[in-house]
């Protein structure tokens, strides 16, 4: 006898083949979907933050720099051609307002550079508080066209405004002890918001040999192309020591101090092995990740070569002469 | 229609950078741009490629096997395409194809080695990339020579790292190695099996 058992499942809930096959199909239409929703909606985000260097307004904000008057052509110019403002707002390395090059052409507008001073102290006779706009006054400016070496392998041709160090630096006496010039970078992280990570340990100092900074070459700058310094190269006083690497030009200085003892720098406490405290440029002492012997020059598709101490070889050469400049990179 | 669309995607970055170089809007140095873009988009499809197979188990893709290889081959073919033009940038470029430089370059610098040798692996892996190679060597050699992408893209987030410029912000090449990690533990049996578990109803 042949007993037939209810079946467990019931005709009517069984999922007919049709239905089974638009599932298949409907599970494949959603993930291609997916696939391409996913790849659509990454490609601008991805690509956007991507340093949005490609992708930035091609002509900076400049309505607010002054006029420089009673500026006196140097010689001490270079005659080569001169790399454009627009160039040197938008690739500037100045990690208080952040790490991409094109960082402080969207942050560095919250610098305030007026008031401004600049405090002198240590190793001097007279120690005191300059206010800016003394500073424009008292030191007679000339335009300066420097070679600019970044120790990243890329370069400029900048027309620096600004007066000798050598000058500044005379007028407040320094004594027998004053061996080394310390400089100091604004510390303030409302201002410069790349001061809230610590990346360096901020303020940014930097420092030069006496005899280095009375080079007649070191300049404070306060200027480019004729008019003042825009916020994003280190507005509204910078060093300029054209035949170092950039790091060493310190921006936005509002210290300086003499001491007897080498100090150490930022970028030498950061990493010392990559950063020595000379850095002057030289095409035969690599970075330890990287040759110096090539540069590009900004607006240039091929790199040239670097030149020793960046193209001022006779000018400072006598400075390191007998110096072991492997050892004292 | 959906098939034609990821390949169509893979070029959109090629298009943009030639967009922009052709109307000089690359930046102060557009090279840097090109040899960073180039680099960045070809990790980024290494790393695509390497979604395909936990992407996979993960939805419950019930599309055939051809069809994965299929996105994985285009977003492969994609990661040899921007490496190929992000090492001419550097031959090119950086080097004016000065061969001594370019080998003194490969010996000094650690990154220089790495990204050579990844590239070189993503080289093997596009030219055997077709079904006559499949059958050439055999599907189980074939799986086995294309093993070669996980050290392709471990190089390529190593040669990030090393070249990360700014020493001090790492941040984007440990994203990147952070990504890379988690694509690699996937693949680890319990983890894809689990993926790979049937769901329940």
């Amino acid at each position: 006898m042949l007993i037939k058992h209810p079946d467990d499942i019931l005709p009517s809930e069984i999922t007919s083949e049709t239905l089974y096959q638009d599932r298949r199909q409907f599970i494949q239409t959603a993930m291609n979907t997916t696939v391409v929703t996913a790849i659509t909606m990454a490609t601008p985000t991805l690509l956007t933050p991507a340093h949005a260097k490609g992708l930035l307004p091609s002509s900076p904000d400049t309505s607010y720099l002054q006029e420089l008057p009673n500026v006196k052509k140097s010689t001490f110019s270079v005659n080569e051609e001169l790399t454009p403002l627009e160039k040197i707002i938008s690739y500037s390395n100045f990690y208080e307002f952040g790490t991409s090059k094109s960082d402080p052409m969207r942050h560095a507008h919250t610098l305030k550079t007026r008031p401004w001073q600049v405090i002198i102290g240590g190793e001097v006779e007279k120690p005191g508080i300059l206010n800016i706009e003394d500073i424009l006054k008292q030191f007679p400016l000339e335009e300066r066209i420097y070679r600019h070496r970044c120790v990243e392998g890329w370069s400029m041709v900048i027309p620096w405004v600004g007066f000798p160090l050598a000058d500044f630096l005379k007028r407040c006496q320094p004594t027998s002890k004053a061996k080394y010039v310390q400089f100091f970078t604004l510390r303030d992280s409302e201002q410069m918001p790349g001061q809230k990570r610590d990346l360096l340990d901020w303020p940014y100092t930097e420092s030069l040999r006496i005899d280095e900074a009375m080079h007649p070459l070191t300049l404070l700058s306060v200027g480019m192309y004729g008019k003042t310094l825009p916020n994003e190269t280190g507005a509204p006083i910078r060093l300029v020591v054209p035949w170092k690497y950039g790091f060493k030009c310190i921006k936005s200085i509002v210290k300086v101090h003499l001491v007897e003892q080498q100090p150490f720098t930022s970028w030498e406490t950061a990493d010392a092995s990559e950063y020595g405290f000379y850095a002057n440029v030289n095409p035969d002492v690599p970075h330890p990740r990287w040759t110096q012997a090539k540069e590009r020059r900004i607006g240039e598709l091929t790199k040239r070569k670097t030149l020793l101490f960046n193209g001022y070889a006779d000018q400072v050469g006598e400075l390191y002469r007998g110096m072991d400049l492997t050892k004292y990179y | 229609m959906l098939t034609l669309l990821p390949p169509i995607l893979c070029l959109l970055p090629l298009t943009i950078l030639t967009f922009q170089w052709g109307t000089d809007s690359l930046g102060a140095d557009p090279v840097a741009t090109l040899l960073y873009e180039t680099g960045i988009w070809s990790l980024r499809f290494l790393l695509l490629t390497l979604c395909v197979t936990p992407l996979r188990a993960l939805l419950k893709w019930p599309a055939q096997d051809s069809e994965s290889n299929h996105l994985r081959r285009t977003f492969g073919l994609s990661a040899f395409g921007y490496s190929s033009l992000h090492l001419l940038c550097y031959l090119w470029f950086d080097q004016s194809f000065e061969w001594s430089d370019i080998l003194s370059d490969i010996f000094t610098r650690p990154a220089i080695a790495i990204g050579g040798l990844s590239f070189l692996f993503l080289t093997t892996l596009a030219l055997t990339s077709n079904q006559t190679m499949i059958n050439l060597l055999g599907k189980r050699r074939w799986k086995q020579l294309h093993q070669l992408i996980y050290l392709t893209a471990l190089g390529s987030v190593a040669h990030f790292w090393l070249l990360a410029m700014s020493k001090v912000d790492v941040r984007e090449p440990l994203m990147y190695g952070f990504l890379l990690t988690l694509l690699l533990l996937l693949r680890y049996p319990p983890l894809l099996n689990w993926l790979n578990k049937p769901q329940s109803p």
